[in-house]
């Protein structure tokens, strides 16, 4: 007989606390299928839009349409849209903007999230005010592209960055990282002489690399998927980002230009062959996903810190 | 300390602040302070810049917010934005939760993590991509489409048709959102101290009376609050989203405030009128915010902000 109490006592090699019962059979089967239903709802639009891409004409002829089986590895969509024209100058751009982007986002934020790190320092309360105060007032689409146009922007690649430099969001979830160092580290720091720059460089950056990349990521992939701001100020062609290119094969209908349809490109080993308009647009499709996919995994498993101290402390 | 001394021993730090607030004076607060061409007939041919227009353009108080209100077009955008908040508000808001809840009773570590990293993964694509891919799956032309072909069935054009788009897009916000929305829950209920459900169980209580009165109380002061940043946002459906299929679906379903603003100010060039719509957008948002803050103390509820 056991009492209670022995009953709770965690069992070895479980999991499972001890006063979890283990859940019924349909229970889990119920749980194992919504899961699968999830993850599967996730991955199998990329994984045929993927494999579509990497499909000859026959296959795609013969799947009528999108491809699910791999049978071949055919990358002569990509070899089409990077041999120059709009999809090439599209990923150049999107890759500039994302880089300059968030080497700036992020280095204006980091400095005004340490500014604010401590919370006795002189004009702590209304510059942070000053900051917290964008989450209520919005500035509106019209003067914006008003300011925006005034400037001179318009079809300038600042334009895509600029406006969207500064978020206040991030910028809390870096401070309340910042404040969660010791302040003992920081004060011996300036014992020994170090100003605030070499304490910003030397020490809190250095511990706070996680959630800085956090914050990295989250710059980066805005400034990739920037959508809106090309349709607002960019009108040259070459200057559109990728997402402006992905609107106008997938959603609006149209053909790559200067190497669409019946483009021929010759691939060493293969031979001449026609890669077939859709994998092209699938090609296109994956070119915008693919960066997030490469920084993802490395960024991933930061998430829960960086976003819950961010929210909570927020 | 006197103020010298706090300046000689803090200036670094403010001078750390001023690249950002520089960016937000002139990109964020300026429009938001141009806002004012709300009550002009504002004419951007009336000067050689912006500001010269602006100080050229004829003042007409309320004229702009008088002819949107006389306008079915701008009443039909408000309705549309409501009815999406409220159906969201029903078919995606318990979703999230209701994830974390099933996620977090899986025990297995690389299940869970792996789960995570999978579903966390859409949020991380562009609306266009998103609306992409749902063509691409839902589509006239899409993989249903061709799959029921196949079979000898004919599959109805989800991506146009009007009366299915308030189903369209809370799945294609489901599909990029519902996982990272998940996350705050997730946190919460990592934060309920397991003796909780120790003390439930020796009591007698089984799973079912253990989520009752364990899990779902340890989760509602973040419910709380998300719904309240939910009700604050009601008027904010996303702008991509919309201006995406606005077209493939037309006017009467997809027009939402954002959209209305766009074609209003940028489209057919009323930049007042646009300006306006804008504004009373940013002014009643602000009042739902803080009215469903101020409700959320009544409740006893922590809300955004606390009162101190």
């Amino acid at each position: 007989m056991t009492t209670a109490a022995e009953s709770l006592k965690p069992r070895r090699g479980e999991l499972r606390p001890a006063w979890e019962e283990k859940p019924s059979v349909l229970g889990r089967l119920g749980k194992g299928t919504i899961l699968t239903l999830v993850v599967l709802a996730v991955l199998v639009p990329l994984w045929v839009v993927v494999v579509t891409s990497l499909s000859s004409t026959e296959t795609i002829n013969r799947a009528g349409g999108y491809v699910f089986l791999p049978r071949e590895f055919n990358a002569s969509a990509y070899v089409v849209i990077f041999s120059g024209g709009q999809v090439t100058d599209a990923v150049l751009v999107s890759t500039l903007v994302t880089v300059i982007g968030t080497a700036l986002s992020l280095s204006v934020t980091v400095l005004a999230a340490y500014g604010l790190s401590r919370t006795g320092s002189l004009g702590h309360r209304p510059i942070l005010f000053y900051f917290l105060l964008t989450f209520l007032i919005y500035p509106g689409m019209i003067p914006s592209y008003l300011v925006v146009t005034g400037l001179g922007l318009k079809d300038n690649l600042l334009a895509l960055v600029l406006p969207a430099a500064v978020s206040a969001f991030n910028l809390v979830v870096l401070r309340a990282f910042f404040m969660s160092i010791p302040a003992e580290l920081l004060d011996s720091a300036r014992i020994d002489g170090a100003g605030e720059w070499r304490i910003l460089l030397r020490i809190v950056l250095p511990l706070s690399r996680a959630v800085t990349a956090v914050v990295g990521l989250f710059y980066a992939v805005g400034y990739w998927n920037t959508f809106f701001n090309a349709v607002l100020y960019i009108d040259r062609n070459d200057l559109q980002p990728v997402q402006r290119v992905l609107q106008q094969f997938i959603l609006a209908g149209q053909v790559p230009t200067n190497a669409g349809a019946g483009a021929v490109v010759h691939l060493p080993g293969i031979g001449y062959t026609a890669p077939p308009n859709l994998a092209i647009k699938m090609a296109v499709v994956v070119v915008t996903v693919v960066p997030a996919l490469i920084v993802y995994p490395f960024v991933q498993r930061h998430f829960t810190k960086g976003v819950i101290v961010g929210a909570v402390k927020g | 300390m006197s103020f010298g001394a706090r300046l000689r021993r803090d200036w670094p730090l403010i001078l750390m602040c001023v690249p950002a607030m520089l960016l937000l004076a002139v990109f964020h607060y300026l429009p938001a302070l141009g806002n004012v061409i709300a009550f002009q007939d504002y004419n951007p041919f009336a000067g050689d810049s912006p500001l010269q227009a602006f100080l050229s353009s004829e003042w007409i108080g309320f004229g702009n917010f008088q002819y949107l209100f006389e306008t079915p077009a701008f009443w039909e955008s408000v309705r549309n934005t409501l009815g999406i908040t409220a159906f969201q508000l029903v078919f995606y808001f318990p979703i999230p939760i209701m994830l974390a809840m099933l996620l977090n009773s899986i025990l297995s570590p690389r299940i869970r993590s792996f789960v995570q990293s999978v579903v966390y993964l859409p949020h991380f694509f562009s609306w266009v991509l998103v609306v992409s891919l749902f063509q691409m799956m839902l589509g006239g032309a899409g993989l249903v489409a061709q799959t029921a072909r196949d079979a000898g069935f004919t599959a109805p054009d989800f991506m146009t048709d009007p009366d299915t788009f308030y189903f369209l897009i809370t799945s294609q916000a489901l599909w990029k959102d519902a996982g990272w929305g998940m996350i705050v829950f997730l946190a919460a209920l990592a934060a309920i101290d397991p003796s909780l459900y120790e003390a439930a169980a020796a009591d007698g209580a089984g799973r079912w009376r253990r989520l009752w009165h364990i899990t779902l109380p340890g989760l509602r002061p973040v419910i709380v609050l998300l719904l309240i940043l939910r009700l604050g946002d009601a008027l904010n459906v996303g702008f991509e989203q919309f201006y995406l299929q606005r077209e493939a679906v037309g006017r009467d379903a997809a027009e939402v405030l954002d959209t209305y603003v766009y074609y209003q100010g940028i489209g057919v060039q009323q930049w007042g009128v646009g300006a306006a719509a804008g504004l009373f957008k940013a002014l009643v948002g602000l009042l739902l915010i803080l009215g469903a803050n101020k409700v959320a103390h009544r409740l006893g509820e922590q809300g955004i902000y606390s009162k101190s």
